[in-house]
């Protein structure tokens, strides 16, 4: 029954906005299996993706898939919609499991963060956010910047290099690399708020 | 709590999708733990993350690991809430993620190495296999540093006390996240001595502000 729902569009991202999170809730709530399988079906695909671009085999990204995954299913209750939405959640788990599994380096400089974050001081920005994300505005405003700009971003979340080796691959100064992603992060967030 | 000294944009994109070195993310991290400003900066930064990942193209999973996963979840209880850890701060007066990593010791309880007048360091271990170094300092007050540039991508976040230079004043919590080269002299302005947390890169690549400082003092 959740598999015909139209997740995404290219352009503008998810157009049914709150699916995912009402799959996430159904989860946390209920244990709900088949919400679960739904899930599974609309991010583990990307999530194999993205393990395969830092350079895992089809066999380990699978592995991490379903660690990914696994982690969605026991953590769903924590989810906080107002830190961002389902995607971004489940990109953070995705992001730290390849640094624990693929580069063996340390988590906890991201999940010791997260206990602050549930105190968050500043709610009516966190709302703001969430609702950007579940609107496909991040998204929009994505397909919006500079190839150019667009490319380091890809490099960098997607491809994990870091910018010195960003520098090194696109043969430009890391002065150059580090000001296109200001400029990519403030056009940004100049849309969002524009978009809005 | 409001500070005067922020993380760079590209620093925060950089740890939002994951890519700096070790030492650099805890120093972010624990600048995070002070500041509510940057930690929303990051979220926002890791919301781009989120859309592209949902842009990658879709790459089939096999019904093995399908219904390998399904099928595991029955062992798999919901994990407990998360938990706050008030006394380890107060304990100690600095964040958690640095707290658990320097073993819940004290500031004051570390074994710290004397490595000249009014100069002490703890080296904080790090993964092996990982390039980048960290470690905190202890400055007595009124020491001037000479003049000098940095090299190299380097944090600093104050944890106590506090200094100046022509950048600005740093007091508990601020980080310096400043391009390679900036020229400052730093001076221990409280009364009490000044302790940073400092990340560099590894030391065969670049000769850092710190580093050029105290490498003949302290060989790092």
């Amino acid at each position: 029954m959740y598999a015909s729902v139209p997740y995404m569009n290219k352009d503008i991202g998810p157009t049914t906005p709150s699916m995912d999170v009402v799959l996430l809730q159904q989860v946390a709530v209920n244990r709900d299996r088949e919400a679960f399988a739904a899930l599974f079906d609309m991010f583990a695909p990307r999530v194999k993706s993205f393990m395969m671009r830092k350079g895992a085999t089809a066999e380990i990204a699978e592995d991490l898939v379903q660690e990914t995954m696994i982690t969605v299913w026991s953590k769903a209750a924590l989810f906080v919609p107002e830190r961002g939405g389902v995607s971004t959640w489940i990109f953070t788990i995705a992001r730290n499991l390849r640094i624990d599994r693929l580069r063996r380096e340390k988590t906890s400089l991201y999940t010791d963060i997260d206990d602050y974050d549930a105190e968050s001081n500043d709610p009516a920005q966190d709302e703001a956010m969430s609702r950007l994300q579940e609107d496909g505005f991040v998204a929009r405003a994505l397909a919006q910047i500079p190839e150019e700009q667009r490319s380091l971003l890809l490099l960098s979340y997607v491809e994990d290099l870091p910018q010195s080796e960003i520098a090194i691959r696109l043969q430009i100064p890391l002065g150059t690399v580090k000001s296109r992603m200001r400029l990519a992060y403030r056009r940004m967030r100049k849309l969002l708020e524009t978009l809005s | 709590m409001k500070l005067a000294h922020h993380l760079d944009d590209a620093t925060i994109i950089a740890y939002a999708a994951g890519t700096l070195g070790e030492a650099h993310g805890f120093a972010v991290a624990t600048h995070l733990a002070y500041c509510d400003q940057c930690r929303s900066a990051v979220r926002q930064a890791e919301n781009l993350g989120g859309s592209l990942l949902m842009q990658q193209e879709e790459n089939a999973v096999s019904n093995t690991c399908r219904s390998a996963t399904l099928a595991s979840l029955e062992a798999r209880p919901p994990a407990s809430p998360l938990k706050f850890r008030p006394s380890a701060n107060a304990a100690s007066a600095i964040p958690a993620v640095l707290c658990n990593l320097i073993g819940n010791q004290k500031l004051d309880e570390l074994k710290w190495k004397t490595k000249g007048p009014g100069l002490a360091s703890f080296e904080i271990p790090l993964s092996s296999n990982n390039n980048t170094h960290l470690q905190l300092l202890r400055i007595g007050p009124g020491r001037k540093m000479p003049e000098h540039g940095h090299g190299g991508e380097e944090l600093t976040v104050v944890l106590r006390g506090s200094y100046s230079d022509h950048t600005g004043r740093y007091g508990v919590g601020d980080v310096a996240d400043l391009d390679e080269d900036i020229e400052h002299q730093p001076v221990v302005d409280s009364d009490v001595a000044c302790i940073c947390l400092i990340a560099t890169e590894a030391p065969t690549r670049f000769k850092s502000f710190w580093a050029r400082l105290l490498q003949p003092i302290i060989g790092i």
